[in-house]
């Protein structure tokens, strides 16, 4: 405080040794809440980590023994008789394969409208507001939802119930990525398009989507990604199927419920064939992610 | 508001109605002479000005003008409740360059954004009063805005090439308005490139991206994506403050080249600019035309002061 208040010989500013001294001060309480700062988000991330680690590495050891060709080759078979997961893997595909052809196009659409129709206005706002929600509703819900209006008036698990109720989660998803890449193209874009003369659709279609279309292929992959692993709305739609069938009017077997069953049961066989299942989604939704990124560091 | 003591319009139309319809060489040959002589003279009265600010205007510029090929008469421009134009009265003589200058926010982006119609993408923008092309008002309700759009083509500040190849770029904009054989398309698509100074570097290369290019052609294939669709008149919006200064000079080359065949409208924040582009100069204050004349007149003996202080550098 004495120093403070003996006037400096040289000093002509006012104040100026007390504000240093403050100011040393403050600067080693941000260094101490920097350090702390720091310290939690490296324990947050190494915990977040060991988890994901973990639960890889669980099942790479769990599944990797099962994985042969008998696999791919097999259909599902009673315990001890040497089944593999041929129709869930097929049925997988096929289920993930045509919700995604059936979602994307409405997704895009919806998208499109949003950022080039809707703009604020009221009702865009609504569509947004309900796409997001859609986004993180619970499956099951989705699943119930197609049991109510297809599965109970139309006689019957099936496929195509599946399909739907994949579907309506793939839809939100590509709501908000062909939004989101729409709204990044550069407004001077759509006027040079408009300023030879061209209709607003030819511009959307023409130029837009061309333009955002790494954006959305990406959109379009993590949707894939995202329903190859749901099991809820399978179960009351799809159901499962122990036997091999290809008709989408007929309840259909996929990865997710099977490894829901196998895992479930008590035979050990099963139970190893449930971990290859789980291993051959997770790489095939690693795979994906891979080639998601890869597209669109090629477009750039 | 001490504005409002100066009134909106300088001088409307200058010269326009001595001259015939057609400015023969000899004719523009010696209006250049005048105008170099006129560059000489107020480059004696003001010392202060660098030479090389107005040095080469006058091989350029023609102190003549054409008659009008857009008449614009008493327009106002509202975004909003905000006005942005107020009573502008211009005329755009036929296949010569009008520059048009100012400080941000003045209006003459704007003005050029009616001539095209461009704001009727946004709501709540509109234009009252004449806008005359082709005995057509362009701010009618009734106008056809593609067709409008295929005459008034527009070039814009930051290069805006379509995320498709070079030769795609290009027939886009035919495409929509000219069903063209293969062989047709193809000469148009020469045509359109070498009259923009750009087939030399990318005939071998038609059919790769246009991201690929450079900044300066991007914004030459932008110009021939333009002229492409054969408009009569094209208008600049900036187009060189996104490009380096050989760039710049490329572009200023073509705008020189293209007016023998269009008419040109050319926003600018650079004096220099207009001076060596423009045959007309149009100066804009707070939504006001303040001053037009030839180029020459109104860098050298501007009748207004508020332009005089903007030619001068005193704000702006």
């Amino acid at each position: 405080m004495s120093a403070t208040t003996s006037p400096m010989p040289n000093s002509s500013v006012p104040g100026r040794a007390k504000d240093r001294a403050t100011s040393e001060a403050l600067g080693r309480r941000r260094a101490r809440a920097d350090a702390i700062v720091r310290v939690l988000c490296t324990a947050a991330t190494i915990l977040g980590l060991l988890f994901l680690a973990s639960i890889l590495l669980t099942l790479i050891i769990r599944g990797a023994g099962g994985i042969s060709l008998s696999v791919f080759t097999n259909v599902t078979r009673p315990p001890g008789s040497h089944g593999g997961l041929l129709n869930p893997i097929i049925g997988s595909i096929i289920q993930v394969f045509l919700a995604t052809i059936v979602g994307t196009p409405i997704g895009m659409l919806v998208g499109t409208y949003l950022a080039e129709y809707a703009g604020e206005s009221r009702f865009g706002q609504v569509v947004r507001f309900v796409s997001d929600v859609l986004l993180s509703a619970p499956s099951i819900l989705i699943g119930l939802f197609v049991y109510q209006i297809l599965v109970l008036p139309f006689g019957g698990f099936s496929g195509w119930a599946g399909i739907v109720a994949l579907a309506i989660i793939v839809i939100p998803v590509v709501v908000r990525t062909t939004e989101d890449m729409l709204r990044l193209l550069p407004n001077t874009l759509r006027e040079a398009v408009i300023g030879l003369g061209a209709p607003k659709w030819k511009m959307i279609v023409l130029v837009c989507w061309r333009a955002a279309v790494s954006g959305i292929i990406t959109g379009v992959l993590l949707a894939v990604a995202r329903v190859a692993g749901e099991t809820a709305p399978l179960l009351f739609t799809s159901l499962g199927n122990l036997n091999w069938s290809l008709n989408l009017s007929q309840p259909m077997s996929s990865l997710p419920i099977t490894i829901y069953s196998y895992a479930g049961s008590p035979y050990e066989d099963w139970i190893t064939l449930a971990w290859t299942g789980a291993l051959i989604i997770t790489l095939g939704v690693l795979g994906l992610n891979i080639a998601a990124r890869s597209v669109l560091r090629a477009r750039r | 508001m001490s504005m409002s003591q100066n009134n909106s319009t300088g001088a409307p139309a200058m010269s326009q109605g001595v001259t015939n319809a057609a400015v023969n060489d000899a004719q523009a040959a010696a209006a250049a002479q005048k105008a170099a002589e006129l560059a000489r003279v107020a480059q004696q009265a003001h010392p202060q000005q660098s030479s090389g600010t107005f040095g080469n205007m006058a091989v350029r510029s023609s102190a003549v003008m054409n008659p009008a090929r857009i008449a614009v008469k008493d327009l106002n421009f509202y975004y909003g409740t905000n006005k942005a134009l107020k009573g502008i009265t211009l005329d755009f003589p036929d296949r010569q360059v009008t520059g048009m200058i100012g400080p941000s926010g003045c209006g003459k982006s704007t003005l050029l954004r009616v001539l095209n119609r461009m704001y009727s993408l946004y709501p709540g923008q509109r234009a009252e009063g004449q806008v005359m092309l082709d005995g057509q008002n362009v701010v009618d309700d009734s106008m056809d805005l593609n067709a409008l759009r295929a005459k008034v083509g527009m070039v814009f500040q930051k290069p805006t090439p379509f995320p498709m190849t070079i030769h795609e770029n290009i027939a886009f904009g035919i495409r929509l308005h000219e069903k063209l054989s293969r062989a047709e398309m193809e000469e148009r698509i020469e045509w359109a490139l070498t009259r923009s100074a750009l087939w030399g570097e990318v005939k071998d290369r038609l059919h790769s991206s246009a991201m690929g290019l450079s900044g300066g052609q991007q914004q030459r294939l932008c110009i021939a994506r333009t002229i492409a669709v054969r408009p009569d008149v094209i208008l600049f919006d900036e187009p060189t403050s996104a490009l380096d200064p050989i760039s710049t000079l490329k572009i200023e080359e073509l705008i020189d080249e293209l007016k023998r065949d269009f008419t040109i409208a050319i926003v600018t924040h650079n004096m220099q600019q207009a001076a060596r582009c423009a045959d007309q100069v149009a100066f804009f204050y707070l939504g006001e035309l303040v001053e037009v004349a030839p180029a020459a007149e109104l860098f050298t003996a501007p009748r207004q002061k508020r332009t005089q202080e903007y030619i001068t550098g005193r704000f702006g």
